[in-house]
């Protein structure tokens, strides 16, 4: 074994102390009175580790290669040019555009552990004409993921944005492109691996970035909160890629850790969605089910009500359960549901947020929405925690959201069947606010409206909400 | 293999499940500032790009370190700002309106 010198041992320990630095700063996000400390270690961690860098290339033996001014120039430019971008677009982004940057961040991620690998190899190769099976190995890995996440996440966040249609799209032969630039991603890194060159580099690179666009055109809108997700975790895992390749343990720490993190929130959306995540990668809603085959459960008329009624409901209720859904982010009207779920607490009744997973267009959206508009925490309940108060509440609130409170979910025959709902339905009485007798996503009627219990308010949520809140201030 | 490697190896298999068993535990309503969190950790990379940076030695290699140095930048500190930016506003109730009484 080799000992390490002074300044290599403080460095390493360095690392180790961003290691448990991002570690405990996931560990403090199980709550939301610790979450903003667990983030200042996370990030304390991250500029001791960034901070301690420029050292190792300058007093390592064996490193220090007489680092030449340019190099300086470039990482110093390169830094500040990406870190003042982060820093504006972190400041201005709204929280309904927030899935849409976490995309670009982790597009962004994603190229540089792949550019942390093309760099390598061109040194490696390009200096000597062979390489290592270990570091070819990692190196072939790094950038397949790494590309495949870049252009991945960029499409994602162009589709979240609108810039690309957030349908599906689908063009002849597209299924098969997908197929061969997969195929030449994974061939390109056994390639390389066994017989490094050039070729090899450029089909793995040319078929990586490939299939990350074509992966994620065929994903539809609302299928974004998985895709995300799943973007998230190969981030991670390409990160942890290039630590192998520059042989750096907090590269490889930390893209674990977001492996996981990723990893996770993808499994659950797609339980959320009761969909697997091999069927949302394949193609979106409607193509892969026969959307026309209806249920409609005896097609039963539905009552409309007045905003009068509602607010008197309201008013003379105790206990209040409002089911935003995505529809009420669309309308902007966070702050409404806010205000009107505030005015109810403050004459003593019982308000909750009854929040389903995919509530948004990334994992836990909707509770970022709403905090935005400041709903206290307490008042925001996840799907488990709230199912059950909902046989108590004498009024359900509904906005904008659809398939997740459709009961239908709980037979089986029909594509949201076994679906995780919201027992809306359960309620003394409930309200439906929504801009029109329409579908929900899965195509599908929703039973809960033809529900004798349920009054259908037509409005547009931001109006509606708003003439709720005049409504029972008069009544209150 | 050679011993580095193995290393290597072993550390990232912990991590992963390090990642796992820490991760479980966060709660649905603040999945998207830990999202986004986890993003400004794989921000680290830019320590991936500083080390090669200073490794490259002709203009291709300068113009490509230079994007992952300002790639990497970006989300370490774009993630960073826009999580806490995310938790502020966070907020428990006013202490006086607080009643634990209703379960």
């Amino acid at each position: 074994m080799t000992t390490l010198t002074g300044v290599e041992t403080a460095i390493r320990l360095v690392y180790l102390v961003a290691a448990v630095g991002f570690v405990l700063g996931l560990h403090f996000m199980r709550s939301p009175a610790t979450a903003r400390r667990g983030n200042t270690l996370s990030w304390i961690g991250m500029a001791l580790a960034v901070a301690v860098t420029p050292f190792y290339l300058t007093s390592v033996p064996g490193t220090s290669l007489d680092i030449k001014p340019i190099v300086w120039i470039v990482i110093g430019i390169g830094s500040a040019v990406g870190a003042a971008g982060g820093l504006f677009s972190a400041r201005l982004v709204k929280m309904t555009d927030m899935p849409q940057l976490v995309s670009v961040f982790n597009a962004v991620g994603g190229g540089a552990a792949a550019l942390v690998a093309v760099v390598e190899f061109m040194r490696m190769f390009g200096d000597s004409g062979d390489m290592r099976l270990d570091f070819s190995i990692p190196v072939g890995l790094d950038i397949l993921i790494g590309s495949v996440t870049f252009t991945g996440s960029l499409i994602a966040a162009g589709k979240l944005q609108g810039w690309v249609s957030g349908n599906p799209i689908i063009f002849p032969g597209a299924r098969v492109l997908a197929g061969i630039s997969a195929a030449a991603g994974i061939g390109g890194v056994a390639w390389l691996a066994v017989a490094p060159g050039w070729l090899p580099f450029i089909v793995l690179t040319v078929g990586a970035l490939a299939f990350g666009v074509l992966l994620v055109l065929p994903i539809g809108g609302a299928d974004m909160p998985v895709v995300v997700s799943l973007l998230n975790a190969f981030t991670g895992l390409a990160v942890a890629m290039a630590g192998f390749v520059v042989e750096n343990p907090i590269l490889i720490i930390a893209g674990a850790l977001v492996g996981a993190s990723g990893s996770i929130l993808t499994k659950l959306m797609a339980d959320a969605m009761n969909r697997s995540i091999l069927a949302i990668m394949v193609g979106g809603f409607g193509t892969t089910d026969s959307g026309g085959g209806a249920i409609a459960a005896g097609g039963g008329s539905t009552r409309l009500v007045s905003a009068d009624d509602v607010a008197v409901m309201l008013a003379y209720a105790d206990k209040v359960i409002i089911v935003p859904g995505y529809g009420l982010a669309a309308a902007q009207a966070q702050r409404e549901a806010g205000d009107l779920g505030k005015l109810l607490e403050e004459h003593g009744k019982t308000v909750y947020y009854a929040i389903h997973p995919v509530a948004g267009r990334m994992p836990g959206h909707m509770n970022v929405l709403l905090a935005e508009a400041d709903v206290p925490y307490e008042m925001l309940k996840e799907m488990d925690e709230v199912n059950g108060d909902f046989d108590t509440c004498d009024v359900a609130l509904v906005v904008g959201a659809n398939d997740v409170t459709n009961p239908a979910a709980r037979r089986s025959g029909n594509p949201i069947s076994g679906m995780p709902i919201l027992n809306v339905d359960h309620a003394k009485s409930i309200v439906v606010i929504k801009r029109s007798l329409g579908f929900g996503y899965a195509g599908l009627d929703n039973e809960l409206y033809t529900n004798p219990k349920t009054g259908m308010f037509l409005a547009d949520a931001k109006k509606g909400l708003t003439a709720l809140i005049t409504g029972v201030k008069e009544y209150l | 293999m050679t011993p580095q490697l193995l290393t290597d190896l072993s550390m990232f298999v912990l991590a992963l499940l390090v990642g796992f068993e820490v991760i479980s535990k966060i709660p649905a309503m603040l999945h998207t500032p830990m999202m986004s969190g986890a993003n400004s950790i794989h921000g680290v990379v830019l320590v991936g790009a500083i080390l090669l940076a200073a490794e490259a030695d002709n203009p291709a290699g300068y113009v490509l370190a230079f994007f992952a140095a300002a790639f990497a930048a970006m989300n370490v500190v774009g993630g960073y700002v826009v999580t806490d930016r995310m938790l502020g506003m966070f907020r428990a109730k006013p202490v006086a309106a607080k009643k634990e009484n209703d379960k």
